[in-house]
C-alpha cells in the first residue's frame, strides 16, 4: 500500500508526508501483521526464505573440507567396495581399455606428425582418457555431446573412425568439416558430437539450450557438456549453470579438472572448493569423482544421466584428473611445471594402468594380448595416417560456401574474382594440392 | 487503496505542481511518420502499431511451428515494450518464458535451442545490452554452419532487439549497433520501418535458415500505426524498397531514418526543385547492392543517413561500394549524414541526430557540387 503510493507518478514534497497519510500507512501495515502471526518467525523476502540469526557470522570459504572425491578403485586398480563395482561385462571393459589405448596411440603419432610438419597443430589427451571413456560408456549414443577440445575419447568410444580423425587434422577432402578449422576440431552428426569450436565455454549455454529443446521434444535424450576447470571461470559457464537450473534442463555438466589451464594452475584459477562447490549454489545436484577411475566416472555419469532424464534438471560432475601432456603442440609445459611432477602422474593412478590391473585380476587380459593389441593399434593408426596424408585438400571453392545456407550474390562474386585471379597467378597458389574446382 | 486515491485529501496532496508552461523546450520527435499502405488484394487489414504487429508475427510463428519458443528478460508478462503480450497465456510457460538477466546466456541458450532442432526467438531487452552476447553471436552463431562443414547450424535462430533514438534514451537506450554485426559474415540483419514491414520481415527472419538479428526502432513501437493485413505473410530479405522515385539524388536509410528522408524528399522538391529517390535498405546484411547501384547510376548523387556514429557506420560500407561500382556515373562524392563520433548523448539529442535539416543541407551541397 505504502509502496504503490510512492511509485505513482506523483511528485513528493515534504508537504505530502503529512501525519494523515502516514497514519493511514501504519494502520494498514498493522492490519497485515495481525492477520499472519508467523511474520516474525521466518524471513519472508521474495529472494530467500531461510532463517533469522542474531549472530554476526560470515560463512568462510573453509567452512568444510571440500566435496569428497567419489572412487571405486584404489590407485592401483583394486575395487575398494565391491558394491560399487558396476560389474560391466568383459566385452564392455575390454572395449573401454582398447578405446583408451587406441586414443593414446593415435595421440602419440599425431603429436609426432605435427612435430614433423605434417599437420599444423594437435592436442593430446594423455591422462584424461578415463574421463572420456567412463562418461561416454554411461551415456546413450543419441545423447548430444558438446565438447571443449580434449574429449576425443568420447568420439573414439562412439566409433568415430580413425580415418575421420585424421581427415579433420589434415583438412583433406575426406573431412566432413570441409577443412575449415584447425586440427582436433572434430564434429559428427552420426555420433551426435557437436563440432568443436575454439572459444572456451561458449558450448556451455548452448548445451543448455539444446537440452531445453530436447525436453520440449520429449525425445528421451540428455545433453552432456564437457569443459575444463579453466573454462569454468568464463562468464558463459556461470550463465550456463544458472540457466540450466532455472529453466530445468536435462543437461549434464562434466568438468575435467586436470590441474592446468595451459600454464595456469588451479590455485590461480579459483579460490573456492573447485568447480563442484559452485553447483549447489546454482541449485544443481553435484558430485566430484576420481576422473582417473573409469568405473567411478561411469557410475557417476550413469546416475547423473538418470537424474537429468527423469527429473529434467541439471547435474554437475567434477572429474579430478591430471593433464599429463602439454596443453597443445604450441606449448612446452616444462616451462611452468617440473618434469618430476608429470612423471609422477604418468606412472601412478593412470586411468589406463588401473583398468588394465582390473582386467588382469579378472583374467580378461594378459601380456600377450597387450603386446598384440599394442602392435594392432600402431598398425591401424599408421595406415589411417598414411591414407589421410595422401589425400587432396577439398576444392578451394569450399572456402566460399556454407557462410549462409545458400551462397549470396556478394560472396559468389568474390569467388569469381578469386577464380580469375588464381587462373592468372596459378604458380603462386598451392592449387595442385586441392581438388580441382568444378 | 482506491478509496484513498479518490479522497479529496489525496487529490490535493498529489496535484501536479508543474504545468507544461514551465517546461523549457517541449520534446517532440525529429520525424513525421509516413505510413505504408497495402493494396486491397492483401485482404482484410487491422489497425496496428509496431509492437502490435511484432506481437502478431510472434503469435503466427508460435501458432504455425510447434517447436518455436520465445524467451528473454521479462518476456513472460509481455515485455518492457509489450511485444510479447498475451503470448505466454496463449502458448504456455514452456514456450514463452523469462530467462535470467544474462545476455551472453540468452544468446548461447538461443543457439543451443536452434541446434537442438527447435525454432529459437530470443529477445535482447535493448540493443545497447547486446554486447555481452557479441562473442556468442559473432564467434558462434555466425560461424556455426561454416566451421562444421554444414554438419551443424543454428539457422532457426532470430534475435530481436529494440534499437535507435527515442528522444531521451541517451547512451544506453538509443544505440544502433548494426555496423558491428554487419562486419560478420554469416549473420542477417534486418531493420523494419513500420508495422506492415515488421510483420512480414520478422516472420521471414524466423523462418530463414540463417541466424538473424531483427532490430526494432523503439520510437516507432507506439507511434508507427498502419493498416496491417491480418493474414499471414512474409517479405523478402536482402531486397531494398524504392519508396519514392526520383531523378536527381538518391537517399538511403533504414528504420526511423526513412521517415526523416521522406520528409527531406518533400522539402527538397518544394524548396530546391530537386527530385529525390528514397530507398529503404531494409536488410543491412546481406544488403541489396544492385538496387542502390542502379539508383545511383541514374541520379549520380547519394546521401546515406543513419543514427549510428559516422566513422565506420554502415554508411561507410555503402559509400565505398558505390564509389567503386558507380564512379563514372557520379556527379558528387557520397554524403553521409550520421550521428557524430560521440556516445549517444542525453540532453544534446536534438543536436546529435541526422535530422531533416542536416539531410536537406547535404542534398543542397551535392546538388551544387
Amino acid at each position: 500500500m505504502a509502496a504503490s503510493m510512492f511509485t505513482s507518478g506523483a511528485i513528493l514534497s515534504r508537504k505530502l508526508l503529512s501525519v494523515r497519510v502516514l497514519s493511514e500507512c501504519v494502520r494498514v501495515t498493522n492490519l497485515r501483521c495481525l492477520s499472519s502471526g508467523l511474520v516474525e518467525e521466518q524471513p519472508n523476502f521474495p529472494g530467500s526464505r531461510s532463517k533469522w540469526t542474531e549472530s554476526l557470522d560470515f560463512v568462510q570459504p573453509d567452512l568444510y573440507d571440500g566435496i569428497p572425491v567419489y572412487r571405486v578403485m584404489d590407485r592401483k586398480g583394486n575395487i575398494i567396495d565391491p558394491a560399487s563395482d558396476p560389474k560391466l561385462d568383459k566385452d564392455t571393459v575390454v572395449k573401454m581399455y582398447q578405446r583408451m589405448t587406441l586414443l593414446n596411440t593415435m595421440d602419440r603419432i599425431m603429436y609426432e606428425s605435427q612435430r614433423q610438419g605434417r599437420i599444423s597443430f594437435y592436442m593430446t589427451n594423455y591422462g584424461e582418457e578415463g574421463t572420456h571413456i567412463g562418461s561416454a560408456a554411461a551415456l546413450d549414443d543419441n545423447d548430444l555431446v558438446y565438447g571443449q577440445y580434449r574429449e576425443a575419447g568420447v568420439l573414439m568410444w562412439r566409433g568415430f573412425p580413425l580415418d575421420r580423425f585424421m581427415n579433420q587434422c589434415y583438412g583433406n577432402e575426406g573431412d566432413q568439416g570441409k577443412g575449415r578449422q584447425m586440427p582436433v576440431h572434430y564434429g559428427s552428426t552420426e555420433h551426435n558430437f557437436v563440432t568443436i569450436s575454439s572459444p572456451l565455454a561458449t558450448q556451455m549455454p548452448q548445451a543448455v539450450g539444446s537440452a531445453y529443446a530436447f525436453k520440449r521434444a520429449q525425445n528421451g535424450q540428455c545433453v552432456i557438456c564437457y569443459f575444463g576447470e579453466g573454462t569454468s571461470s568464463e562468464g558463459d559457464a556461470h550463465a550456463a549453470f544458472n540457466f540450466s537450473a532455472t529453466l530445468e534442463c536435462p543437461v549434464l555438466f562434466f568438468c575435467r579438472n586436470n590441474g592446468y589451464a595451459i600454464s595456469t594452475p588451479t590455485s590461480e584459477q579459483y579460490r573456492g572448493d573447485g568447480v563442484a562447490a559452485r553447483g549447489p549454489a546454482y541449485g544443481i545436484a553435484t558430485i566430484r569423482v576420481d576422473g582417473n577411475d573409469v568405473f567411478a566416472v561411469y557410475n557417476a555419469t550413469k546416475a547423473a544421466r538418470h537424474i537429468t532424464i527423469t527429473e529434467n534438471r541439471p547435474v554437475l560432475i567434477e572429474a579430478m584428473t591430471y593433464r599429463i601432456g602439454h596443453h597443445s603442440t604450441s606449448d612446452d609445459s616444462s616451462a611452468y611445471r617440473s618434469v618430476d611432477e608429470v612423471r609422477q602422474w604418468d606412472s601412478t593412478q593412470h586411468p589406463i594402468a588401473r583398468l588394465r590391473a582390473y582386467m588382469v585380476t579378472q583374467q580378461w587380459w594378459d601380456e600377450t594380448q597387450e603386446k598384440a593389441w599394442k602392435d594392432d593399434c600402431k598398425r591401424q593408426v599408421m595406415q589411417s595416417f598414411a591414407r589421410a596424408e595422401r589425400r587432396h585438400k577439398p576444392s578451394w571453392k569450399e572456402m566460399f560456401t556454407d557462410v549462409y545456407d545458400e551462397v549470396p550474390d556478394h560472396i559468389r562474386e568474390q569467388y569469381e574474382y578469386m577464380a580469375a585471379h588464381v587462373a592468372e597467378y596459378e604458380e603462386h597458389y598451392p592449387v595442385k594440392n586441392f581438388v580441382k574446382n568444378e | 487503496m482506491k478509496q484513498l486515491i479518490r479522497s479529496p485529501v489525496f487529490k490535493r496532496l498529489f496535484r501536479p505542481v508543474l504545468t507544461s508552461s514551465c517546461v523549457i523546450g517541449k520534446r517532440s520527435s525529429h520525424f513525421t511518420y509516413f505510413p505504408d499502405t497495402v493494396p486491397e488484394s492483401q485482404g482484410e487489414t487491422v489497425r496496428l502499431n509496431l509492437f502490435q504487429s511484432i506481437n502478431n508475427a510472434l503469435d503466427t510463428a508460435l501458432a504455425t511451428d510447434n517447436s518455436a519458443v520465445v524467451f528473454g528478460e521479462d518476456v513472460g508478462f509481455g515485455g518492457v515494450f509489450r511485444c510479447t503480450i498475451g503470448l505466454q497465456d496463449k502458448y504456455g510457460k514452456d514456450r514463452v518464458f523469462n530467462t535470467p538477466l544474462c545476455e551472453q546466456g540468452i544468446a548461447g541458450f538461443a543457439i543451443g535451442v536452434a541446434v537442438g532442432g527447435a525454432t529459437s526467438i530470443a529477445e535482447m531487452q535493448f540493443a545497447d545490452y547486446i554486447f555481452p552476447a557479441f562473442d556468442q553471436i559473432v564467434n558462434e552463431a555466425a560461424k556455426y554452419r561454416y566451421r562444421s562443414g554444414n554438419l551443424f547450424d543454428c539457422g532457426k535462430l532470430t534475435f530481436r532487439a529494440p534499437c535507435g533514438a527515442v528522444g531521451h534514451g541517451a547512451l544506453y537506450h538509443s544505440q544502433s549497433p548494426e555496423a558491428y554485426f554487419a562486419h560478420t559474415p554469416g549473420l542477417k540483419i534486418v531493420v523494419p520501418r513500420g508495422p506492415i514491414k515488421a510483420k512480414g520481415l520478422l516472420l521471414s527472419c524466423i523462418r530463414d535458415n540463417n541466424p538473424c538479428i531483427f532490430l526494432e526502432p523503439k520510437v516507432l513501437y507506439r507511434s508507427a500505426v498502419e493498416m496491417v493485413p491480418t493474414q499471414e505473410y512474409t517479405l523478402p530479405l536482402s531486397s531494398a524498397d524504392i519508396l519514392v522515385e526520383g531523378e536527381d539524388v538518391t537517399l538511403v536509410g533504414w528504420g526511423t531514418q526513412i521517415h526523416v528522408l521522406r520528409e527531406v524528399a518533400d522539402l527538397a522538391r518544394q524548396q530546391l526543385n530537386v527530385s529525390c529517390e528514397v530507398i529503404d535498405l531494409v536488410t543491412i546484411l546481406p544488403w541489396d547492392r544492385q538496387t542502390i547501384f542502379n539508383s545511383v547510376k541514374k541520379t549520380g548523387r547519394l546521401v546515406v543517413a543513419h543514427e549510428a556514429p559516422v566513422t565506420n557506420g554502415f554508411g561507410a560500407e555503402i559509400a565505398a561500394a558505390v564509389q567503386s561500382e558507380c564512379f563514372l556515373h557520379m556527379e558528387a562524392p557520397v554524403e553521409r549524414v550520421c550521428g557524430f563520433d560521440t556516445p549517444f548523448p542525453h540532453i544534446y539529442e536534438p543536436f546529435y541526430l541526422p535530422d531533416k535539416w542536416r539531410c536537406l543541407s547535404a542534398v543542397k551541397k551535392i546538388i551544387n557540387y
